[in-house]
């Protein structure tokens, strides 16, 4: 079952759906195996032969009714992650096209892209891998018609006011800007899934120089701090 | 060491029954493509639900024993010859030490498994043990890898065979999901009465459906907010084609989805061949959810379909020396082993 709070993307739906989704888990329903929170929406996954569907969902309607979860607050112990990355040359194939969709000089859209910390608005796709967000208004660019093939492990990619570092090589409908050497999940680091939804993450542009380093750095030469 | 892997196909790996409850970090369950399939061989082999197997998507390899073993073969039929003798599928045999497994190439479906009597050992990652390409766990199978069994031979199955009921034909269910009715209702309707053809592309992630008709598009679909995706969900990308979602599949996407397969008809997409013409019929959410079955309770309907191994007259090196003829069909049919 899911419970949506927004049909486009808004801060106070995420926020929400955070909360939710904690809310649930805490509330511990009968018949509840699995929930997890995306970018808006609350996912509960269920057993039909331990609770009834209408059952279920009568305790999620309860559970909605009983505050204003678009007024909840984000989680306690976030931390900040200032990441480097490399927003040029091969790292960087659709920058030219993305800046054209912006209009605005591709130093100009970096410099956007690496002005403030973005939240981690969801965990998705792959391992640890997070849906940062919010760029400014005119990062509302669609995702491409044709999907690219495979982006490499690291790939910065851009879509609908959203920034997704790439866990791995993957397929995508997104807009590759840049790369970074940063891990969204690695088994041989403490914890191995860095990033908690309602994290922050600010990118820093570094030369393509700078990658050889940062590529043998277990977190690809990223620093967290934790959020007063 | 039990099975030395001489010689393997290019998409072998080993599937288990997936990495259940991951959907908030990023991981779709993955595991077996046709988990019905896989869990054949778990009924065949009496073996618990959760064992890791080989599975082998159109071709499989060269496997040689190296003790005493019982294996089972079981979903998408595959060549397959133990030391030269050729093996029926859906069924269990007993390798002894130094004999070769040949399995070749497919022949009905997608997805072949080779289960081992007592399990195949293998590190546990993230709550599971299978290649999961796009969430970055495991690997292939390799020539030269070693195969280690995770429990002793105990549980002697004897010559076994699995016989599950023949569906193929029968369109895939599916129910409507929160994105149904995005779609106008003349695009659900030419969605249910289109015969699609299974693409070559295709992999543990998804299946492309090819068709004539004009793409299926929901509007506004590029821009619209990325949300949950799982195995099953029928989503139609940029230029309208659809694509089934199968095990290994992202948890999130943007593209719309129409609905849902039902799990129960899952397996039949997974094993679709290049060129199979594919159908869909719509069903409601109270139905699917009376369809709907743990996977021990599948597991229980699998054993119930398990019988005795009749010997299957191809097995039968010395067949000239009998007389087939005059004595009653039951000395020619007896069981084997």
């Amino acid at each position: 079952m899911l419970v949506r709070f927004a049909d486009s993307l808004r801060e106070p739906a995420n926020r929400a759906a955070l909360a939710f989704c904690a809310g649930v888990d805490q509330a511990r329903f009968t018949g509840v195996v699995e929930t997890a929170s995306s970018l808006t929406s609350v996912f509960v996954r269920f057993r039909p032969d331990q609770v009834r569907r209408a059952a279920l969902e009568d305790q999620l309607r309860g559970l909605l009714a009983a505050r204003d979860w678009l007024q909840a607050d984000l989680p306690g112990g976030r931390r900040i992650w200032h990441i480097p990355a490399v927003f040029e040359g091969d790292a960087a194939p659709d920058l030219d096209a993305v800046a054209g969709l912006l209009r605005v000089s591709v130093p100009e859209a970096i410099a956007e892209l690496t002005a403030d910390p973005l939240r981690v608005l969801a965990l998705g796709f792959a391992p640890g891998q997070p849906y940062l967000g919010f760029l400014p208004d005119r990062w509302n660019i669609p995702r491409r018609t044709e999907v690219t093939p495979q982006v490499p492990q690291g790939a910065v990619v851009v879509a609908v006011r959203q920034v997704i570092p790439f866990a791995n090589a993957a397929p995508t409908g997104w807009w590759q800007i840049g790369r970074t050497a940063f891990r969204c999940y690695d088994a041989q680091s403490d914890p191995a899934l860095p990033l908690r939804a309602g994290d922050e993450v600010r990118f820093q542009s570094v030369p393509s120089a700078a990658w050889a380093k940062l590529a043998r750095d277990a977190r690809g030469g990223a620093e967290a701090e934790t959020l007063p | 060491m039990t099975v030395e892997v001489l010689t393997v196909g290019p998409s072998v790996s080993l599937q288990d029954a997936g990495r259940p409850g991951g959907l908030g970090i990023g991981l779709s369950r993955g595991g077996a493509a046709d988990r019905f399939g896989y869990l054949a061989g778990c009924a065949l082999l009496g073996a618990p639900m959760g064992v890791a197997a080989v599975e082998m998507a159109g071709f499989g390899g060269t496997f040689r024993f190296t003790e005493d073993r019982w294996f089972a073969l079981t979903g998408a039929g595959m060549r397959a010859a133990l030391d030269g003798a050729p093996l029926g599928w859906n069924a269990t045999y007993q390798a002894r030490a130094g004999q070769v497994l040949a399995i070749g190439s497919v022949e009905t479906g997608v997805y072949g498994y080779l289960s081992l009597a007592g399990g195949i050992a293998a590190p546990t990652e993230l709550g599971g043990r299978g290649f999961h390409q796009i969430a970055g766990l495991g690997r292939a199978l390799a020539a030269g890898d070693r195969l280690e069994p995770a429990a002793p031979d105990q549980s002697v199955p004897g010559a076994l065979i699995f016989r599950g009921p023949d569906t193929r034909a029968a369109p895939l269910r599916i129910m409507p999901g929160p994105q149904t009715a995005m779609f106008p209702a003349d695009q659900i309707a030419a969605f249910e009465a289109a015969a699609f053809i299974r693409s070559a592309r295709a992999n543990r992630q998804g299946v492309r459906l090819d068709h004539d008709g004009a793409p299926f598009a929901a509007g506004l679909q590029l821009t619209r907010v990325s949300d949950f995706i799982s195995e099953g969900d029928v989503q139609m990308t940029g230029d309208g084609t659809p694509y089934v979602l199968l095990a290994d599949c992202q948890t999130m996407g943007g593209y719309p989805r129409i609905g849902t397969v039902v799990p129960a008809d899952l397996p039949r997409i997974a094993q679709a061949m290049p060129g199979d013409v594919v159908r869909f019929q719509m069903i409601t959410v109270e139905q699917a959810e009376q369809l709907w079955k743990s996977d021990a309770a599948v597991l229980a309907d699998l054993k119930a379909q398990v019988a005795p191994r009749v010997r299957d007259p191809r097995e039968i090196r010395d067949l000239l020396s009998y007389d087939l003829i005059d004595r009653p069909s039951s000395a020619v049919t007896g069981l084997d082993e």
